[in-house]
């Protein structure tokens, strides 16, 4: 009989004891959305499986000098939460549309990021948001910048022992507009076939890109920054052309694959244009934001 | 392995033996021998399996029985009065022709209750939202879709009578 030991620590400190105590038998499971099928398909086999479930520090939501979302924290506490809705809509964005209610009641942002598939829907918002990556780990605690976090299609900067606390995001300025924009061909229940996510700041004239990020999912092996596209739109009064330069900008710098789900070719020109449209939203709501 | 985990389920405790790796539909259906929520693609995409667990919907063809544990769990046998009668969400399926071969209907029902308990009166569009995790083979949802709101009426018209009995 193929099974495994299930255990359910109540604190991170027992957490991390006991995968330090299976180290390489065991798996963390906050959610199990990914785990579970990815065990049922025979694709791991843990001896332990260390549920994050009920460790309360992992869960919350909180805004005061940024905003920190703790690991085991699902979707839809965040689709539901407050902060999330007034100040981060590029987050609701993202959790609104993952899988379905029930998927969103169990899934977590951490499972998300940890399971770094290159379609991650939350992906694309953290690296737009200049999220850092808060680990606790046998040496201790450490911060990682969330853009070096991915190292490849379901392969992360995690060393062993390690478990994803919370993630902190910087306070965006005011005059922000953020948005990310999720291609699919049905509205729920469906993988992006591109993630697209963009943040721009404006300056005190309301015109000039003070800072701007675009970053994509399912564009390369793991979710990326389009760094060159970010820096050609700084400085500059962003309307519809610079977007659309910014979006070509953004197709060279991909290396999108052909899949079942879309074309290389399909994907660089719908990067072109999905690149604009957020844009587009992004300076939309930046003056929303500038008004409320 | 087995262990032994009690919880409630529509409002009766149980205690069961179970295999850690088991998920909460199997124990729900071979064990408790509530058959009302359906095995359909095992894998949290088609809903059929769809139960409350604290008065939330989850997919339990993936939801691990060990996470049970203490909590209230909720399937569609738990939705008829002691008296035996339906409840309006069944009743409203019933009367907008929400079900054809049925398969799906027990999760679409405590999927929509999950929604009308936090949200009495939706519009088309929060229907579809809180539904689209539940796949239908045989109509075209727009039944579906007229049942939730026709259930939410019977609801409202319902608290309201109890309201004004007070
Ligand atoms: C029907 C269905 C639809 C889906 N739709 C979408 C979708 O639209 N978009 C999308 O992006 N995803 C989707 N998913 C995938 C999945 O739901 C998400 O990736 C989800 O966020 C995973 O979270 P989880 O808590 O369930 O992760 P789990 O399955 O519990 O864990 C995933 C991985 O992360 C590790 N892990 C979890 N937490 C931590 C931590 N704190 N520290 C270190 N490692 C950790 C685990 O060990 C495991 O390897 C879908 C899944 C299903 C079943
Ligand atoms: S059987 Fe659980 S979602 Fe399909
Ligand atoms: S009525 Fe047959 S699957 Fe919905």
């Amino acid at each position: 009989m193929r099974s495994y030991e299930y255990l359910k620590p109540t604190s991170l400190k027992e957490a991390l004891e006991l995968l330090g105590r299976y180290g390489e038998k065991a798996k963390l499971v906050a959610g199990g959305t990914d785990l579970m099928v990815q065990w049922k398909k025979k694709i791991i086999s843990p001896e332990y499986v260390i549920s994050l479930r009920n460790v309360p520090e992992l869960s919350f939501v909180t805004y005061e000098s940024d905003l920190k979302i703790g690991s085991a924290t699902t979707h839809r506490t965040l689709e539901l939460s407050p902060i999330i809705r007034e100040h981060f809509p590029i987050l609701l964005d993202a959790v609104s549309n993952l899988g379905s209610v029930q998927v969103r009641n169990s899934a977590t942002i951490g499972g998300n990021i940890c399971n770094a598939a290159p379609s991650a829907d939350t992906a694309p918002p953290l690296l737009a948001l200049d999220a850092v990556a808060h680990i606790a780990g046998p040496q201790g605690e450490r911060t990682m910048p969330i853009a070096e976090f991915f190292k490849g299609p379901s392969r992360t900067a995690l060393a062993s022992g390690e478990i994803v606390t919370h993630f902190s995001i910087p306070r965006p300025s005011p005059n922000t507009g953020m948005a990310y924009w999720k291609h699919t061909r049905r509205k729920a229940m469906d993988l992006p076939i591109l993630g697209v996510a963009v943040l721009l700041s404006f300056g005190q004239d309301g015109k000039t890109c003070a800072k701007a990020r675009i970053s994509l999912g399912v564009a390369a092996p793991t979710p990326m920054r389009a760094r060159k596209a970010e820096a050609y739109l700084e400085g500059k009064e962003v309307d519809r052309g610079a977007l659309d330069e910014a979006g070509k900008i953004a197709a060279g710098e991909a290396s999108p694959r052909t899949t079942i789900r879309g074309s290389q070719w399909y994907r660089e020109e719908m990067i072109r244009v999905l690149v604009r449209r957020t844009g587009l939203m992004c300076i939309e709501r930046a003056k929303g934001a500038a008004h409320g | 392995m087995r262990r032994t985990i009690r919880f409630t389920v529509n409002g009766d405790p149980v205690e069961v033996e179970v295999q850690p790796h088991w998920p909460l539909l199997r124990v729900l259906r071979d064990e408790l021998e509530l058959t009302g929520a359906k095995m359909g693609c095992g894998e949290g995409e088609c809903g059929a399996c769809t139960v409350l667990v604290d008065g939330k919907p989850i997919n339990s063809c993936i939801y691990p029985v060990l996470e049970a544990e203490g909590k209230q769990v909720l399937t569609i046998e738990g939705l008829v009065s002691s008296e035996n009668e339906l409840h309006p969400i069944q009743q409203a399926f019933l009367d907008k022709a929400g079900v054809q071969c049925g398969f799906c209907t027990p999760g679409m029902i405590m999927s929509a209750k999950a929604l009308l308990d936090m949200n009495p009166n939706p519009t088309e569009d929060e229907v579809r939202h809180a539904l689209a995790g539940n796949f239908c083979r045989c109509t075209g949802y727009v039944q579906i879709v007229e049942s939730v709101r026709h259930a939410a009426e019977l609801l409202l018209k319902n608290a309201k009578q109890t309201g004004a009995g007070e």
